[in-house]
């Protein structure tokens, strides 16, 4: 998803920024057609402004480390916690709660409720959970936005969890059945004979899909193969890492990564900081063999997103009854647009179809950016999702357009690192997207923000911030 | 050759052959790209390559070779037929053969490495060059395959394949590619070990994915052909342990001779001795492995040219060449394209017309009367597509998506719709007039009607129709999604327009099309009657239903005649030769039509009943006869004529009434060219594809002696074996052949 922050009428000394949400979302494209009307702050008539109030997360964590024994409703519950002590905003006034979450736990499956309830929200505000791969809290993000614009809310809440240290692996099919039919099963006789068909195949687990359901291809596979498709060395992807890493060291030495709360780990100690950043060589990062395509691909371990756990939260309202509760936005969420394509050859090439869409819809250009957030599910994605985008050809041949959008200048492109770096919770990453580029563009004085991921299944989408 | 940027490349280019020497900032990138630019293995290509090799070795510079081909969609698509078809005599093919063999051998002894890069067919000669390089990289996409079809064409491969192929992928393995000449996808030629890695096919990028998936070929492949040659990269595979096993087990002599026998016998038994060169290709691999190399290549080479010079082998590539003859639309592009496709009647045929049309991108409706005869079409749909997603050669997504292009419904909505409506209702002028009407009454003005019928003559089906220009035959044949002929059927009202719409459904369909006038039967359905009729004569003479298909597979039938029957259904076939009957009077006489009726009566309406000549159950293999059979056979029992009751006679009588007819057909108009009627025969029939269809056969056999045939049996039974006109001129001037 592409996020669009817009910016902080210095004026009234009333810091604002503005953010737009692009990507595929086909069914609410009407409700945000209305275009707007001046390019100053794409204030759209008869549409609410919405804002984020703020946004927090929990540190990102690798897989397998501090997280490891939780489960995914208790990162949740601490994401929320954490926003309600930064904001300190009334849990009554919350009027709906939404998150999103890519692999399921089975038994908190509406995963929003089970924390919101843990977090001390209010029994009575209602909670749903969304999946929408890797941009799920997008999704909820934008969900909020609907509620809000659409005058059945005012404040939402809206965020994204991922437990990757712990995934549902199944009985297999054979096997579920068997245990099925043995509930039905009445005497010990017709037991003991579904009991002596089972065999020892039926014990072999069924573990999560890694790969795309409709390609049996996993996304690093794809992604190997995009950036083959347009020529990105596997120099290039290492140094692009490289970057992310150090920048995002950088940021967090700095003390930019505002958003991150600290979280006290029950029978461990707090964890304040994500634990995945480790700027390394080139020299180095040469020595990896390649992940997937074996033995010449290009995507390795360290030019890829890790397995992490995480958590996020944000607070949207509209802009009155935030500015009515006496908080100062940090940025509007201005538009937002999904796009989806061809699961094959362009799942990870949704930026790239976003981005012209949703600054056409806002009215506004490149240029008027001054901040990019994309979400870095691979080096050799970003590069060839910029490499897209700068070429003519492609957007003749494949987008409908008469010319290139132009690739985002790196100066104002994932200046704090990103996914690579950061680590990439699948449904918490959207949030983190959001928070980053708002926070980013109050420290550059800017005015425009955009945010845009890819997501399995074709889906990319945009978002814009403060 | 000049060096202007990071990737300029130095380049030579002949008609053939480019040559490609990349460079990298002055400093000579050490691989050789030679890419070829035809898709067969001519002598002038030949020519050129091995002077492009004697380069290379020559050149200190170039360290290793990139083969790689610049025509879209195939690497080599193997040697080029003209240049055989040319040689006159056994040792001038043979000689061919043995340029090959040295070719190749020269790229297999070479110091430096090289590297075969295959995209796309890579077929008979052209595989024999891949693996005669050291190392192979290959798309891992549909469109490559790998394959040595020579022994459809009769031939087997001639330059090298049969000697280094068994070394590479074990000798069953060996075998089983050789004798089938099956097209082996590149993911499962890795698994073989034929090619050593694959490379998958990219999406676009900053050029099309086609081009932009070459490139990236050929850019891995440097970088192996760059590895190989410093000793990075092996070209030695890791074997698994059955391959291990195997290669073990082969090496002792004993075990050899054992597979020999197995797959000879086997072979044996498969083509009853009709076609010599799966026999030839065993004896050229044993030459190999059990006397050595020499006498391998030798065997090789000798064997090659004596099979190029069979009657078999030409009959075969007769059949090749009309093949793509009939892969080919005459009438033009139709105006209208065909995009939604209606098909009247789920049974067996109207569903797998429906198969054969929803994975091949087009909307379709199935439309049926009932419920029940709706679901079972459906599910015949999903179950042919469904089998080959157990074959792997399509995934689960792809058959649910391919089956999104299906409706099934009981009601004509959507008709409105249609490019083109196919009827496969029950056979039956009335049903086929009333649906002619209702369809009429919904479908557009440009839709196009087809009628799939056996025998109605479909100016008759045309005769309630308003627009009679729209109305054409399309004759599918059962198993529709396993046969490849598909027989299209013009009337004197049916326009040029409507012609080309239905045979450009039917190539999209993947048919192989013969277009056919109007007429009795057709051309296919008529050329069998006369056959079956003769078939029903033999049994009331007393020969029994095995021997009679003993009899007619031992000529090179796959099919018996006395099952074909079976297959067909008993009432079908009565149906039939009392239409045929009626129209051609005594030249379909010759057995008793009651028989067949009496049959019907009894229930014994062939396989679909479970009873006819034989009796079928589920799950037994060893169907035995119908022994309720004696009795009505007992009751139509004639005396057998033993002047012409031999084996060969038998035969005679079968296939040379065939032929007649056939002859007939051409004469008559209904066949526009011997060529159609010869792939007719045998893609819809099963005519004995080593005598390459009727009129190759009669090329072959000799009209004369043909006409001679029909004249003996013409004394002993009558006007049933009169020889056509048409026979009788070719009889009488020895020069006149149906195929040049």
């Amino acid at each position: 998803p592409t996020l669009l922050l817009t910016y902080v009428p210095k004026e009234n000394n009333f810091p604002r920024s503005f953010f737009k949400l692009a990507g595929s979302l086909v069914n609410i494209t009407s409700l945000l057609a209305v275009q707007p009307k001046s390019k100053k702050t794409l204030t759209k008539s008869g549409v609410k402004n919405i804002v984020v109030v703020e946004g927090v997360r929990i540190p990102f964590l690798q897989s397998g480390t501090s997280y490891a024994d939780l489960m995914p409703h208790d990162l949740a519950r601490a994401a929320l916690q954490g926003l309600l002590n930064r904001t300190s905003v009334p849990r009554e006034v919350v009027d709906y709660i939404v998150y999103g979450t890519v692999i399921q736990e089975v038994k908190t499956s509406n995963v929003a409720r089970e924390a919101a309830l843990g977090a001390g929200f209010s029994d009575k505000t209602p909670a749903h959970t969304v999946t929408m791969a890797c941009i799920s809290s997008n999704q909820a993000m934008t969900t909020g936005v609907g509620m809000i614009a659409a005058g059945q809310c005012d404040v939402v809440v809206a965020g994204g969890v991922e437990l990757m240290s712990d995934v549902p692996i199944r009985h297999s099919r054979k096997m579920r059945k068997t245990m099925l039919t043995l509930n039905r099963a009445k005497t010990l006789g017709q037991k003991l004979s579904l009991l002596s068909k089972i065999r020892p195949d039926y014990f072999a687990p069924e573990l999560p899909a890694v790969a795309e359901f409709s390609t049996s291809e996993t996304m690093g596979h794809s992604a190997d193969r995009l950036a083959a498709a347009f020529a990105v060395s596997r120099l290039e992807q290492d140094e692009y890492a490289l970057r992310s890493h150090t920048l995002a060291k950088k940021a967090q030495d700095g003390g930019l990564l505002l958003d991150v709360v600290p979280f006290k780990v029950p029978g461990k100690d707090t964890v304040t900081k994500d634990n995945g950043i480790r700027p390394s060589s080139m020299e180095q990062m040469g020595k990896l063999k390649p992940a997937f395509v074996k033995p010449y691909g290009t995507v390795t371990a360290a030019n890829s997103s890790f397995l992490t756990d995480g958590a996020s939260a944000v607070l949207l309202m509209s802009e009155e009854k935030a500015l009515a509760m006496g908080y100062k936005p940090k940025a509007y969420l201005r538009d937002f647009v999904y796009v989806s394509q061809d699961p094959k050859d362009q799942l990870l090439l949704g930026p790239t179809y976003a981005t012209p869409k949703v600054l056409e819809k806002a009215g506004l250009t490149m240029a008027d950016i001054d901040v990019f957030e994309f979400h870095e599910a691979f080096a050799g994605q970003i590069l060839a999702n910029l490499k897209a985008m700068d070429s003519d050809w492609f957007a003749q041949n494949y987008m409908g357009r008469k010319s290139k959008v132009g690739a985002p200048p790196l100066e104002k492109f994932n200046t704090w690192g990103g996914s690579l770096s950061l680590g990439h919770p699948f449904a918490a990453t959207g949030c983190r997207l959001v928070m980053t580029t708002a926070h980013s563009l109050k420290k550059e004085g800017g005015q425009y923000g955009l945010v845009a991921a890819c997501a399995a299944g074709g889906l990319p989408k945009c978002v814009l911030g403060p | 050759m000049s060096c202007g940027g990071m990737w300029c490349r130095g380049e030579l280019c002949r008609v053939g052959l480019r040559v490609k020497l990349p460079c990298l900032l002055g400093s000579w990138f050490m691989v050789l790209i030679c890419c070829f630019q035809v898709n067969t293995l001519s002598k002038q290509l030949s020519s050129e390559f091995t002077d492009i090799m004697n380069e290379i070795w020559a050149n200190e510079a170039v360290k290793s070779a990139v083969l790689i081909s610049s025509k879209p969609g195939s690497f080599i698509a193997g040697a080029d037929l003209d240049m055989i078809e040319a040689c006159k005599t056994s040792q001038e093919v043979a000689q061919l053969s043995q340029e090959g063999q040295k070719m190749l051998e020269k790229i297999e002894q070479s110091p430096k490495p090289v590297v075969a890069a295959i995209s796309g067919s890579c077929l008979g000669g052209g595989l024999e060059l891949a693996i005669a390089c050291h190392y192979r990289i290959a798309t891992k996409e549909k469109k490559t395959v790998l394959a040595t079809p020579e022994v459809l064409l009769g031939l087997l491969p001639g330059a090298g394949g049969t000697q280094r192929l068994p070394k590479m992928v074990g000798l069953p393995a060996a075998f089983d590619i050789m004798l089938t000449g099956r097209n082996i996808r590149a993911d499962r030629a890795k698994k073989m070990g034929l090619v050593d890695q694959l490379v998958d096919p990219l999406g676009p990028g900053v050029k099309s994915p086609e081009a932009r998936t070459i490139e990236y070929l050929e850019e891995v492949a440097i970088d192996f052909a760059r590895g190989l040659a410093n000793r990075t990269v092996s070209a030695k595979r890791s074997k698994g342990l059955m391959q291990k096993l195997t290669d073990y087990a082969m090496a002792v002599p004993f075990v050899r001779q054992q597979v020999y026998k197995t797959v000879e016998n086997k072979v044996r038994k498969q083509t009853k001795g009709l076609y010599p060169a799966p026999l030839k290709i065993i004896e050229t691999v044993k030459a190999g492995l059990d006397q050595g190399h020499d006498a391998g290549y030798l065997a090789e080479s000798q064997n090659f040219g004596q099979l190029a010079v069979t009657k078999e082998s030409k009959a075969l590539l007769g059949l090749y060449r009309g093949q793509v003859y009939c892969k080919k639309n005459k009438f033009g592009t139709p105006q209208q394209e065909v995009k939604t496709l209606a098909v009247l009647g789920a049974g067996l045929m109207g569903a797998g017309i429906a198969q054969v049309s929803v994975d091949k991108g087009l909307k379709t409706i199935l439309k049926d009367t009932a419920q029940q005869g709706l679901d079972r079409g459906q599910q015949q749909v999903f179950k042919g597509l469904n089998s080959k997603v157990k074959k792997k050669s399509l995934t689960s997504f792809e058959r649910d998506s391919i089956l999104s292009n299906l409706t099934g419904q009981l009601d004509y909505k959507g008709f409105e719709k249609a490019d083109m409506v196919i009827e496969a209702v029950f056979e039956d002028i009335n049903i086929k007039h009333k649906v002619l009407k209702e369809v009429e009454a919904v479908i557009p003005a440009h839709c196009v009607f087809a009628s799939n019928t056996s025998a109605l003559p479909i100016s008759q089906i045309a005769a309630v129709s308003k627009r009679p220009e729209k109305v054409i035959g399309m004759h599918y044949f059962s198993p529709v999604d396993r046969m490849q002929l598909l027989e299209i059927i013009t009337t004197d009202k049916t326009s040029q327009d409507t012609a080309a719409s239905a045979v450009a459904v039917g190539l999209k369909q993947g048919k192989i099309v013969i277009v056919v006038k109007d007429g009795p039967g057709f051309y296919t359905t008529r050329c069998l009657g006369p056959m079956l009729a003769e078939v029903v004569r033999v049994l009331q003479e007393g020969t029994d239903p095995k021997k009679i298909d003993a009899i007619s597979t031992a000529f090179g039938f796959p099919v018996g005649a006395a099952t074909l029957i079976d297959e067909v259904g008993v009432d079908v076939a009565t149906h039939v030769a009392e239409d045929l009957g009626k129209a051609f009077g005594e030249r379909f006489g010759g057995g008793s039509i009651e028989l067949f009726k009496l049959m019907v009566e009894k229930g014994f309406l062939g396989r679909k009943a479970g009873k006819g000549f034989y009796i079928y159950q589920e799950g037994v293999k060893n169907r035995s006869v119908n022994s309720g059979m004696d009795e009505i056979l007992a009751r139509f029992k004639l005396p057998a004529k033993p002047e012409v009751c031999t084996d060969e006679d038998i035969q005679m009588r079968l296939v040379t009434r065939f032929v007649n007819e056939a002859a007939m057909c051409l004469q008559e108009g209904i066949l526009s060219s011997p060529v159609e009627g010869d792939i007719g025969a045998v893609f819809g029939l099963g005519f004995p594809p080593c005598l390459g269809g009727p009129f190759r056969y009669v090329d072959s056999y000799g009209a004369k002696q043909l006409v001679d045939k029909l004249r003996k049996y013409e004394a002993v039974y009558g006007s049933q074996f009169t020889p056509c006109q048409l026979l009788l001129d070719y009889a009488n001037n020895p020069s006149k052949k149906f195929h040049q």
